[in-house]
């Protein structure tokens, strides 16, 4: 286990590096020049020359890229080009917030998209199917920053017992899941982002469980004497391995907080900065918030890794 | 083998009455099994021998009610051990199952939960059927490996399938199986996936514990090989039907069904095991559309206008022997 568990950091290390270097070259891969937004459109030559020399982008890619990854790894993303703050600051502030909401929209969105993709899956084609199936689908394919808007009208505007949007009196720095009066600015927002986990892991459990449903040993069990919750105990944790990958990258979609969601309802999380920081040609903030969106993408598939060869041991030999 | 005289003496282990099991969809009807009748005294083999789709596995699985309940329609009776299986309820259904009727399936790769171990997956038979601790039924377990003969028993134990070979798998599912002690062991081809040698193998360890264990078996197989080694009397299936039954030297000395005769034919010359028995011209009707008469006469060389218009009705023309055939008494017999 200890074998397998060092094998996969190891795995994950060339993928961490690949990542940084897509997220540096970002740079040179967005269009338009990123000196444009804070020089003067009739700088003179010299000027730009002076700033280029200022950010180091006089010095050759392969040296711009070490120094830059060298600063990165102690935590030194550089500063922000809008606010002039350091965007390690910047970054985590708003993963901070973006993960406040993920601690609520995935224990709600994973519990409820596996339990009904469970019972679908178990017993397919009956109407409980039909309708968990159904409702699956819908919440993929509602717009989510529609039904967000739609909630901020029932409850906000017309009922008016939960707040539209923002993170409350005690803005993000002084905001506690403890207090209900913050507390309260987060119903909204989670429940628009676990909309759409809903519907993938309860698709996705459905057409595992189904699956495993079919196949031989099912049988075997069932002549064994078993009642049905062990034969389905049996068939979950099967079924589990393919819905824990699927849960990996929605909890990603998640840590990366949803722009449009973040949007409607200005919560200032990680989805939001990366909106403001597209719009500002902000690179230092896009680089290190694409980085660290990254790394956690990368750390979350190592741990899905890990389980899944919990779970199944012929996962273990490859 | 005294066919004639022992029925009367023993009562019947399994008894089957006009078995018929259809499988009903929304665009057709597939008639399976059609009106099988049959019986196993407690320590009898009696193994079930047919080509592919004949309703052999149907047949064995309606014995446990395990075809899906939702798509499958049964009619007659089955009564082992004198429960009647299509009455009981649930919970009574699941102590017959694992517990007085076990079954060895075809496939020991597929047949086995890929993510318990083999110790745990027999424990759990145990305790399902014992009601004893997980400790009790491990040692229970290791006992049985031995029993099957896994070398290093204790540490197959805590092996996966897919850390077996086929034929220690085949032993695992055997060892599962037995772990209860059924009254009726229910045997899908259970050597047919494995390799040639390992087959004598594991069917002469299957013969050993049955006799031992004196177990009732009802052994399917495609193989007459198999089928002269392990079986007391032997029923030939034919599009759901059992169209000839008896002890399995006098079959196999004198076949009385043309249908028997040319499954020998396929198979005696040669002695070649692996070859299937598809070495009769034509095939199996289809079972949505059966005929009105003998669903074999199509392929038949024998057949006659009578062949075509009913069913045949069994007739007993020797102590022990049943054949469905019109055209027994034919001279082309002789
Ligand atoms: N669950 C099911 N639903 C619909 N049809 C089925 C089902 N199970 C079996 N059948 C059909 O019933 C017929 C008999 O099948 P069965 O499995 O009993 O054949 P078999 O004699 O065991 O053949 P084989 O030697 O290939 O195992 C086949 O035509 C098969 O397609
Ligand atoms: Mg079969």
């Amino acid at each position: 286990m200890i074998n397998l568990l060092i094998r996969r950091i190891f795995y994950a290390v060339p993928i961490a590096f690949g990542v940084s270097v897509v997220c540096f070259s970002l740079v040179y891969l967005a269009p338009g020049d990123p000196l444009q937004t804070i020089l003067p459109s009739d700088a003179s030559a010299e000027t730009i020359a002076l700033v280029k020399a200022a950010y180091g982008f006089d010095q050759p890619l392969p040296i711009q890229f070490l120094k830059w990854l060298g600063r990165v790894m102690l935590g030194d993303f550089g500063q922000s080009i809008a606010t002039r703050r350091p965007v390690s600051l910047e970054v985590m502030g708003a993963l901070h917030n973006t993960a406040t909401l993920a601690l609520f929209a995935v224990p709600i969105a994973f519990s409820t998209g596996f339990s009904m993709g469970a019972i679908a899956g178990c017993f397919p084609g009956s109407w409980l199917d039909r309708l968990l199936t159904g409702t699956a689908v819908i919440g993929v394919s509602l717009p989510n920053y529609w039904f967000g808007i739609v909630l901020v009208i029932l409850f906000a505007v017309e009922a008016m017992v939960l707040p539209a949007t923002g993170m409350g009196a005690n803005g993000s720095d002084g905001f506690s899941i403890f207090r209900w009066a913050d507390a309260r600015f987060m119903v909204l927002p989670v429940i628009t982002l676990s909309m759409v986990p809903i519907g993938i892991i309860a698709r996705s459990t459905r057409a595992a469980v189904s699956e495993v449903m079919g196949q031989d040993f099912v049988s075997t069990l069932r002549a064994k004497g078993l009642s049905e919750p062990a034969i389905i105990r049996h068939v979950l944790k099967n079924a589990l391995p393919q819905v824990l990958a699927v849960m990996g990258l929605q909890f990603g979609y998640l840590m990366g907080g949803s722009i449009l969601v973040e949007t409607v309802f200005t919560w200032p999380g990680s989805g939001f900065l990366l909106s403001k920081a597209i719009i500002n040609r902000d690179v230092p903030v896009l680089q290190g918030t694409i980085l660290m969106l990254a790394l956690i993408f990368v750390a979350t598939n190592l741990l899905v890794d890990l389980a899944q060869s919990l779970i199944d041991p012929r996962i273990r030999r490859t | 083998m005294d066919g004639g005289v022992v029925p009367t003496l023993a009562p019947a282990l399994v008894s089957v009455e006009d078995l018929t099991v259809r499988f009903v969809t929304r665009d057709s009807t597939a008639h399976a099994v059609n009106g099988v009748t049959f019986s196993v005294r407690p320590g009898e083999v009696l193994c079930i021998l047919g080509e592919s789709g004949s309703g052999k596995s149907v047949t064995l699985r309606a014995l446990m009610r395990l075809l899906p309940p939702g798509k499958t329609r049964i009619s007659g009776s089955i009564t082992v051990d004198g429960q009647d299986v299509l009455a009981l309820n649930p919970a009574a259904l699941r102590r017959l199952r694992g517990g007085l009727v076990s079954m060895i399936f075809q496939e020991p790769m597929t047949a086995l939960d890929p993510v318990y171990t083999i110790g745990d997956q027999i424990a759990e038979t145990v305790m399902r059927h014992k009601g004893v601790s997980k400790t009790v039924a491990l040692a229970r377990a290791l006992e049985l490996l031995e029993l099957v003969k896994i070398p290093s028993a204790a540490s197959r134990l805590n092996n996966y399938p897919h850390e077996l070979s086929g034929g220690l798998r085949q032993r695992a599912m055997i060892a599962m199986a037995l772990s209860c002690g059924p009254r009726l062991l229910l045997a899908d081809e259970p050597t047919t996936a494995l390799d040639a040698t390992v087959q004598i193998q594991v069917l002469i360890l299957l013969r050993k514990l049955q006799k031992e264990m004196g177990m009732g078996t009802i052994f399917v197989t495609h193989d007459l090989g198999v089928a002269s080694e392990i079986a007391d009397r032997i029923a030939v299936m034919y599009a759901g039907r059992v169209v000839e039954e008896g002890p399995v030297a006098d079959v196999l000395a004198n076949p009385l069904h043309p249908y028997t005769r040319g499954l020998m034919a396929s198979t005696v010359h040669g002695q070649d095991r692996s070859r299937d028995i598809d070495a009769i011209p034509g095939s199996p009707p289809d079972l949505r559309q059966l005929p009105p008469g003998c669903a074999f006469a199509p392929r038949c060389s024998l057949a006659a206008g009578e062949c075509l218009s009913a069913v045949p009705e069994p007739r007993f023309p020797a102590p022990g022997r049943m054949a469905r055939c019109v055209r027994l008494g034919v001279p082309a017999f002789a």
